[in-house]
């Protein structure tokens, strides 16, 4: 399995994330490593076998819905919300110019 | 009072017979805290306000005559992935440094309710990944047996300072391993519930189909009253189970005599010898106490670590395209646009481990390799449940060891993650098989280095998986 720091820098590009050079050079590294290891998957038989995305045992109970009803008491005041926010302004978010004018 | 050697129990006489007050416990824990922290950094926040506001509402309701929980005045360290309103909650993250949770986790609310006093939040690797907790932004925690070790990971924190003796019990969570093998490491015992027993609710979450939160004590019956607390259905997650909680403690009780465990083949090839030694001595002890002990195969568990770390991973790279530098985490100074913005805040955010699993995720799930791995990983996921599901129609439970060794040197395995991966090799296949597991104490190499003996039964048999362990417990004491 050979993987390329041009893939990884296109799997960057679509995780959002920014590597600099030096980490780049390891990732390429570390992901061969790890996929040598994934790829052992090839050597078993799956056959007829369905996909498991969840755990499947007991549906009924934990596919549950609930009733579509406001919880006033867990409403969060806007104060609340943006008092993480990196950087916010007249009750919203801020974020850098989106449009250039 | 010997403060590190409490337990549920003798709390629970001692404020009955007045020989302390449940504040008096809360300012012992916090002073004890902090003065013991320094040692292991099992700590990343401590929480003395918090858990004196609850000790006086338990005050007050022991002089009212009132029941005041199955927790009342048990000092508890809650993980640093789990919300806790108006207390820091890291997630061992550069991202979320400075982030305070306006709500509590359902866990979080349930133990308080009980009684239970919060300590403090306890160090993990970042986002629960790792094996090792070296991979916290907040620094390594040692292990209270042997200071130059790793405690395990990623709940290393709850089992250090559960081991340490700063808190009673803790809150941990559990995604391919990271409360047994933990606890196996730091001589505690560690339980991981059955999928959807203990409600998610405020967990900030990794893998959804495999992330659980579960209980550390250093007795079986103090892990089994933390997790009778916490289980139970919870509206605000829709994937909690609706199945009635049992007495867990109750179990711990119970006569093992006739209880049949398979011991699996795949589990004991790769295993260090003094580890296998004590595990050896550890199945002769259940044997002793009237259980039968049968061979059986898991032909599924030598793919489970590809399986676990395709799955994983795809999920982490999902649940963690939240932290973007907007609502809540650190925001980069650097950048000029939006996308940058992303970019840049995560890149310096985020710890090495994390962008590799972000990595293999995005990866995995991208265009070309889907059918090769994340759909081929789900279908060896079916094969790795159906073959416990088979073992449990012969047996009442699977006993195995925890880790394939016992902690390591603190540094050792950090500049090789597929060897870390692989150390997780015995308890990734309890969660993606979404069954409940636990380690319970069982010996010491030489060297004095903890070892835990792992329990699994099937779905929502937490009970036989106590039974077990409190026998077992019984039997060493």
């Amino acid at each position: 399995m050979r993987i390329t720091e041009e893939q990884v820098r296109y799997v960057a590009d679509l995780a959002n994330l920014s590597l600099s050079p030096d980490e780049l050079t390891r990732m390429t590294r570390d992901l061969e490593g790890i996929l040598d290891v994934m790829d052992r998957l090839k050597d078993i038989d799956t056959t007829g076998v369905e996909p498991m995305a969840q755990v499947l045992f007991d549906a009924e109970d934990t596919a549950a819905l609930r009733a579509d009803v406001d919880h006033p008491e867990r409403r969060f005041p806007i104060a609340i919300v943006l008092e993480n926010a990196a950087v916010s302004g007249s009750g919203y978010f801020k974020v850098p110019k989106v449009i250039e004018r | 009072m010997n403060f590190a050697q409490l337990t549920i129990p003798q709390i629970q006489q001692g404020l009955k017979a007045k020989q302390f007050s449940a504040v008096e416990l809360a300012t012992e824990a916090a002073k004890f805290a902090a003065a013991e922290n320094p040692k292991t950094n099992a700590y990343i926040t401590l929480s003395p306000d918090r858990a004196l506001a609850t000790a006086r509402l338990v005050d007050e309701k022991l002089a009212r005559g009132e029941d005041a929980g199955a927790l009342a005045g048990v000092p508890v360290a809650v993980k640093d992935v789990i919300v806790t309103k108006g207390v820091r909650t890291t997630c061992g993250s550069k991202i979320l440094a400075n982030y305070i949770p306006p709500y509590d986790a359902t866990a979080v609310e349930r133990l308080e309710q009980a009684g239970g006093l919060i300590v403090g939040k306890a160090n993990c690797d970042e986002f629960a990944m790792g094996s090792s907790n070296e991979n916290s932004a907040f620094g390594p925690v040692r292990n209270p047996a042997a200071l130059d070790r790793v405690p395990g990971g990623s709940s290393g924190g709850s089992a250090a300072v559960v081991a340490q003796g700063t808190a009673v019990v803790s809150l941990g969570s559990d995604t391919g391993g990271s409360i047994r093998q933990p606890a196996s490491f730091c001589g505690v015992v560690g339980v991981t519930p059955t999928y959807g027993r203990v409600s998610r609710y405020g967990l900030s979450a990794y893998a959804s189909s495999l992330d659980h939160i579960g209980p550390f004590g250093r007795t079986v019956e103090d892990a089994a009253a933390l997790l009778g607390v916490i289980a139970g259905r919870d509206e605000w997650d829709s994937t909690s189970a609706a199945a009635p909680v049992p007495d867990y403690v109750a179990a711990c009780r119970q006569d093992v005599r006739g209880m049949k465990i398979g011991l699996p083949k795949e589990y004991f090839a790769g295993l260090a010898a003094e580890t296998g030694d004590i595990i050896a001595a550890a199945v002769e002890t259940l044997k002793s106490l009237g259980v039968e002990v049968v061979d059986i195969s898991l032909p599924a568990t030598d793919y489970a670590v590809a399986c676990y770390y395709i799955i994983a991973t795809a999920e982490a790279s999902s649940n963690l395209a939240r932290y973007d530098g907007v609502r809540y985490t650190h925001r980069s100074e650097q950048s000029r646009t939006l996308a940058e913005m992303y970019r840049n805040s995560r890149g310096e955010g985020f710890g090495a481990e994390c962008k590799r699993r972000i990595m293999l995720g995005t990866y995995v799930l991208s265009h070309g390799y889907y059918d090769a791995y994340y759909l081929k990983a789900q279908k060896v996921r079916a094969l790795i449940a159906q073959d416990f599901a088979r073992a449990f129609e012969q047996v009442d439970a699977v006993v195995t060891p925890v880790s394939p060794f016992p902690a390591w040197k603190l540094g050792e395995k950090v500049d090789d993650p597929v060897a870390m991966y692989l150390s997780d090799i015995y308890t990734i296949t309890c969660d993606l098989a979404g069954i409940p597991g636990m380690s319970v104490p069982c010996g010491a190499t030489p060297e004095g280095l903890p070892v835990g003996l792992q329990l699994l039964t099937k779905h929502f048999d937490e009970s036989g998986m106590f039974r077990l362990a409190g026998a077992f417990e019984r039997a060493r004491a």
